[in-house]
């Protein structure tokens, strides 16, 4: 009897095993793999001789290290202004209204996710073009023009925004579930409003501001999409660079390379977020 | 005796010759198979041609655009090269192709229209390989300067004001490491020093040259168009005024309203010669020479060549061409085609030998991280 559950669990467990083992890990693998092989560039065709060379070039020339920087910097700054865009927001949602009203904004900040991610970009560029709307509004109220479509301040508020509901469902959750009576105590126990924010609503804070932000960083991080719409003439993430080696070089084993370079830049920042409390408890 | 044993190997090679071929070739053109996988430039297979093809043939066409031979070079090896039965390639990337076993040899026999073409372009050394063909000349034309006339009331005789400060933030140029080119053909006129005889044939100290130029220019660049259709929403929206770009842009422009001019400078420009391609995997064989010889008819050379602003390779094209559009022929060279074909500095795929017997020019990898570095 115990034999035979045993057998069912596990075959259970089979079909998404299987899965993760087989696309998943095995994509990864032949990814790990390619990044030391070599590309003939007149055939096109991959040579499949052991060569460090791809690295070489990824970590000499200084081209690859100003797109890594470009990349992770915005990711970061993007990470960084939708937690405080957020926090407003998630503290009314979470502890200020009713339930009704609650229901309502929460619906509002999920609703630009039911349309797609490349119109809401496209939107943008009607928004932020020299013939734009902001340019047009600017100039009825009789103020100078802006110039910032196709820039990396283009890129940033983009993301930013686009990213915004994804920090602020999980601030959500953080901030609901702190007890009142911990806000109470602290109270009692004459701390000021600005005293309990900082010693007791923040640190229960953090580990949804973490999970919030394994979104906004990790997939700012390895989106091209957004770059090539909206940003400018410097504005290549690594994804560019591995998108135009694969679709237009047709050097993959270069490409998976440097997307390994995300791979680790990930990993590490998901270690970073676990001991912030990101999964816990969820 | 010996005149008979040189006539005995002559006909010997020529059946020998002719029979490897024979394997190859197929001898007639049979049944459409229902369905043409195509990949081409953009503009490049438009209803107003496809649409007829499909209904004479009844081979559905289905298209994928790409905005440069890198991508349609990428495109054509996916999946092995299964995925597509005719590329409209430039030669710049043909070379590749037929190199990479991409595309099979074609039957001239097949093609009626092959009598007809431009001498220069029956067999040029981009798709044919040793006395073999491996495609079928198309249309070809120059890379234009386009200017947006309200805010460059004169017009630009030099490529010179695509590096210009004044235009800062107002200029776009191609996302293509072949648009380095464009840069060495400037430079061979601005520092005749450099000793820039070929823009396709460049050392590394010539290289530099262009890199330093070109990195130059993108502190200007508002933004590296990669699609035909992104450099048309810059302009319309006015984020860029003046630019690298086809005729195709600027024709497209000027039916929306967007008062552009464009010209060849008086450097010279770069150009494209474009062919159609049989992949050497293709599915629908019979579809795909239907194809070639639907477009190589007069009638379809002429929409082409207006639609995109370009010049037909058939040289029967021209009085379709008038009888479409009075005064096209002219417009477009399509009159006195050999002298305006001998101007243009054709996109060819760089390698490392310099045409003088020297091997010290830089390969198209080369061209690729250069183009990297100076987007960086």
């Amino acid at each position: 009897m115990g034999l035979r559950r045993y057998a069912g669990n596990l075959a259970l467990l089979v079909p998404p095993f299987g899965w993760l083992t087989v696309f998943y890990l095995g994509s990864l693998f032949i990814l790990l793999l390619s990044a030391f092989w070599q590309v003939d560039s007149m055939t096109g065709e991959i040579v499949h001789d052991w060569t460090l060379d791809n690295f070489r070039v990824l970590f000499s020339d200084v081209t690859y290290r100003i797109v890594a920087q470009r990349t992770i910097g915005i990711a970061v700054l993007v990470t960084l202004t939708d937690i405080v865009l957020a926090w407003p927001l998630a503290w009314v949602i979470a502890r200020k209204v009713g339930p009704r009203l609650k229901l309502l904004l929460l619906v509002l900040v999920a609703l630009p996710l039911w349309s797609s991610m490349l119109a809401r970009i496209y939107a943008w560029r009607l928004i932020l073009g020299h013939d734009g709307v902001l340019n047009w509004f600017l100039h009825e109220a009789g103020l100078p023009g802006q110039s910032i479509a196709f820039t990396n301040v283009a890129l940033w508020l983009v993301f930013s925004y686009l990213w915004l509901p994804f920090m602020v469902m999980p601030l959500i959750a953080a901030l609901e579930r702190i007890p009142a009576s911990l806000l109470d105590a602290a109270g009692d126990m004459g701390a000021t409003p600005s005293q309990v924010l900082r010693t007791v609503i923040l640190p229960l804070a953090v580990p949804g501001m973490a999970a919030g932000s394994i979104f906004t960083f990790a997939v700012t991080l390895g989106d091209y999409v957004t770059p090539m719409l909206v940003g400018g003439a410097g504005s290549d993430f690594v994804g560019n660079v591995v998108y135009s080696n694969v679709g237009v070089s047709g050097n993959v084993p270069f490409a998976a390379a440097f997307s390994l370079l995300l791979l680790v830049v990930v990993a590490g920042y998901m270690l970073v977020a676990r001991r912030f409390g990101a999964f816990d408890g969820t | 005796m010996k005149a008979f044993t040189a006539f005995l190997l002559a006909t010997g090679c020529s059946v020998v010759s002719l029979a490897a071929q024979a394997a190859d070739l197929p001898g007639a053109i049979g049944k459409g198979e229902g369905d043409l996988n195509v990949v081409a430039w953009e503009g490049y297979a438009d209803d107003v041609w496809v649409k007829p093809f499909e209904q004479s043939t009844g081979c559905k066409v289905h298209r994928k655009y790409v905005g440069s031979s890198d991508e349609m070079v990428a495109l054509t090896r996916m999946g092995g090269g299964k995925g597509f039965d005719v590329v409209s390639a430039s030669g710049d990337a043909a070379l590749r192709l037929i190199f990479g076993h991409n595309v099979q040899p074609v039957n001239m026999s097949l093609i009626p229209a092959y009598a007809d073409l431009m001498p220069e372009l029956k067999e040029p050394g981009f798709n044919t390989v040793k006395g073999v063909h491996y495609g079928v000349s198309y249309e070809w034309g120059p890379n234009v300067l386009m200017w947006n006339t309200k805010f460059l009331t004169q017009a630009p005789k030099s490529w010179a004001v695509i590096y210009d400060k004044t235009y800062a933030g107002m200029i776009t140029v191609p996302d293509n490491p072949i648009q380095i080119a464009d840069a060495a053909l400037y430079l061979s006129h601005a520092k005749p020093e450099l000793g820039i005889i070929d823009p396709y044939e460049l050392t590394q100290a010539q290289m530099d040259a262009a890199v330093a130029l070109l990195k130059e220019q993108h502190s200007l660049v508002r933004k590296y168009w990669a699609l035909a259709s992104d450099e048309i929403d810059l302009f319309k929206s006015g984020d860029a005024h003046v630019g690298a770009a086809w005729p195709y842009q600027a024709n497209t422009l000027r039916a929306a309203g967007v008062p552009v001019q464009d010209s060849v400078p008086d450097e010279g420009a770069t150009g494209w010669a474009d062919s159609w391609m049989i992949s050497a995997h293709a599915e629908h064989p019979n579809c795909a020479y239907l194809w070639i010889n639907h477009v190589l008819t007069p009638k379809v050379q002429a929409q082409q060549a207006l639609s995109f602003g370009e010049t037909p390779a058939n040289t029967k094209a021209c009085a379709e061409m008038d009888a479409q559009q009075a005064g096209s022929c002219k417009q477009y060279h399509a009159d006195a085609s050999s002298d305006y074909f001998a101007s243009i500095h054709f996109w060819k795929t760089p390698v490392k030998d310099c045409g003088n017997g020297k091997k010290e020019c830089l390969d198209y990898g080369a061209w690729q991280r250069a183009w990297q570095q100076v987007k960086q």
